[in-house]
């Protein structure tokens, strides 16, 4: 046993040494596995943000019965399991299901899909958040100038931007780290759906620990990008 | 203020920067459809792919990586793997969202036909399962007839000997199916006698997965023969029982029924599968593996073959 512990902490080291030049030496399955997860989970940030941000902007301005209901059904959202939204959209997408006609279920667009719908409460209830910060003065004063409703949401929004940018950064961490709706809705078909998250899991299973640990290294340095941006913006 | 601008702009420019990037990446992989070829009867807009629902071990074996190495480039075809074991296959293909099966459980196999979903069936290759478990073999097991093992594994494991485990894939796999298949034939009741039992673990995930479970618990399980081999080396597992009629494990591919879905494509399915039984094909299965396990993973079944009735299936005749 000792002796195989011996192997076992060895095959760490190397793995990581091989990692490293797999990383360094732009590995061709390392870097299309690493721009298939930017691209799709920073797509799926933008669209949710396109949503989220007027939408948030919106709760915050208006006035109407239930409101304190919505907000608290946002932030029981922000937990919400990734595997129930990926059965969710799985549903949504398959042939059988009501959006089956859209041919998405086991498509890099049909993860757009998946993704955007488990950031948006995220981004929406940060955005309500942030805006809630305001001088109760600002509001008034924005809303006695006659201002359109659009014209106030972009004042607003603009005023709080660096808030904003901060839950769109939130948004983007929860995207690219989750497994579990790119694993039902996109198969993870090699060459296709396959992402950061999903090939760590299946090359870890299948015993090729090098390329797991360079894709986790992969991972982990884009949620310290992530980080080091958070920090950046919420120091201003 | 300036500097804010800047950074804030600069920012956006780089998320957008990405997304052009990312949106260039997305489009790519479309396979050549400039160069229509008589392959290309898929739907308009959808590219050409063709989605194959697949048992992992053919798959996690690295055949089918090797498959889409040769067969892709010939056909203008973007062939696309979905491995999830035999179960979940069909269930993915019965609701529409794969054009091909390629499979293992006779049983459930037959069932899809009956249902009207599987058309064209044809098996491609074999080989048999392997009970693998510790060296050291606790139940007292090796070399046994298969049946007799699984009912002496039952009885070590209910009298409490020390060391006998025997994981499962309980994932309603092909494997799974086989080794419910041989509680039963050794005299239990699946649900009621074997599930829920303290030796007995259900673990739900693929053939690799439960191979490091079972080396790591150094416990028992049924494997498929070429998983196992393509997974040796990361083991620590001995071969118990190799040989036996009840362990043969056969591979099928099966087309989808256009009746029942309508976008499933037919056409590139069937060619696919004459190809999986083609001189071409069978050569190309016959060899994988040999070089980097020693003996090839799977044995081509093709010819008069499969005519023998321990396969009970069609290997030799092209679909029309």
């Amino acid at each position: 046993m000792l002796l195989q512990s011996g192997i076992t902490e060895n095959e760490i080291i190397q793995g990581f040494i091989e990692a490293i030049n797999l990383i360094v030496s732009l590995d061709p399955t390392v870097v299309e596995i690493t721009l298939r997860s930017l691209t799709v989970s920073l797509s799926a940030t933008f669209f949710a943000s396109l949503m989220a941000l007027p939408l948030g902007a919106l709760i915050y301005f208006k006035e109407f019965r239930g409101k304190r209901g919505v907000i608290n059904t946002l932030q029981t959202l922000y937990a919400m399991p990734t595997v129930i939204i990926g059965l969710l959209a799985f549903l949504l997408l398959s042939r059988n299901g009501p959006f089956g006609f859209l041919g998405l279920l086991f498509t890099p667009s049909g993860m757009i899909v998946a993704q955007t719908i488990l950031i948006v409460p995220l981004i929406t209830g940060l955005t309500v958040a942030a805006m809630s910060n305001i001088d109760r003065e600002m509001r008034y004063t924005i809303i006695s100038m006659g201002a359109s409703m659009v014209q106030s949401i972009w004042t607003v929004l603009r005023e709080v931007r660096f808030a904003i940018f901060t839950a769109v950064l939130i948004g983007f961490g929860r995207a690219i780290a989750e497994v579990g709706t790119v694993l039902l809705v996109g198969g993870n078909i090699r060459g296709y759906t396959r992402v950061l998250t999903t090939a760590i899991s299946l090359n870890t299973s299948m015993g090729n620990f090098t390329l797991s640990i360079a894709l986790g290294i992969i991972l982990l340095g884009v949620a310290l990008l992530v980080n080091v941006a958070l920090n950046l913006v919420q120091q201003r | 203020m300036v500097s804010r601008k800047l950074i804030t702009a600069a920012g956006l420019a780089l998320v957008a920067a990405l997304l052009l990037f990312g949106a260039g990446c997305t489009t790519t992989p479309q396979p050549n459809a400039t160069t229509p070829t008589p392959a290309a009867t898929g739907t308009p807009g959808s590219g050409n792919i063709l989605r194959i629902a697949t048992t992992t071990s053919l798959d996690a074996t690295g055949l089918l990586e090797a498959v889409e190495g040769v067969y892709e480039p010939a056909n203008n075809v973007d062939l696309q793997f979905l491995a999830q074991g035999t179960g979940q296959s069909l269930d993915t293909a019965r609701r529409c969202d794969a054009d091909l099966v390629l499979v293992h459980a006779p049983a459930l196999e037959q069932t899809f036909i009956d249902q009207g979903y599987g058309i064209n069936a044809r098996c491609f290759a074999y080989n048999y399962f392997i009970i693998v478990g510790p060296e050291n073999d606790p139940a007292g097991i090796r070399d046994m007839d298969p049946v007799d093992a699984f009912r002496q594994i039952y009885e070590a494991g209910t009298n409490n000997t020390p060391g006998v485990t025997f994981v499962s894939r309980g994932d309603n796999s092909g494997t799974h199916s086989a080794e419910r298949t041989l509680w039963q034939r050794a005299g239990y009741n699946y649900t009621t006698q074997v599930q829920g039992q303290p030796w007995y673990i259900e673990i739900g995930q693929g053939m690799g997965e439960t191979l490091t479970q079972t080396s790591e618990r150094r416990g028992y399980t049924l494997s498929d023969e070429g998983t196992y081999l393509s997974f040796q080396s990361d083991l620590d597992l001995d071969v118990i029982v190799g040989q036996g009629p009840a362990l043969l494990n056969r591979y099928s591919a099966m087309a989808m029924n256009p009746e029942k879905c309508p976008s499933a494509k037919v056409q590139d399915a069937n060619r696919f599968i004459n190809w999986l039984i083609s001189d071409e094909g069978q050569a190309f299965i016959g060899d994988f593996g040999a070089s980097e396990f020693g003996k090839p993973l799977f044995t081509p079944l093709n010819g008069t073959a499969c005519a023998d009735p321990q396969f009970n299936c069609t290997c030799s005749v092209p679909i029309a």
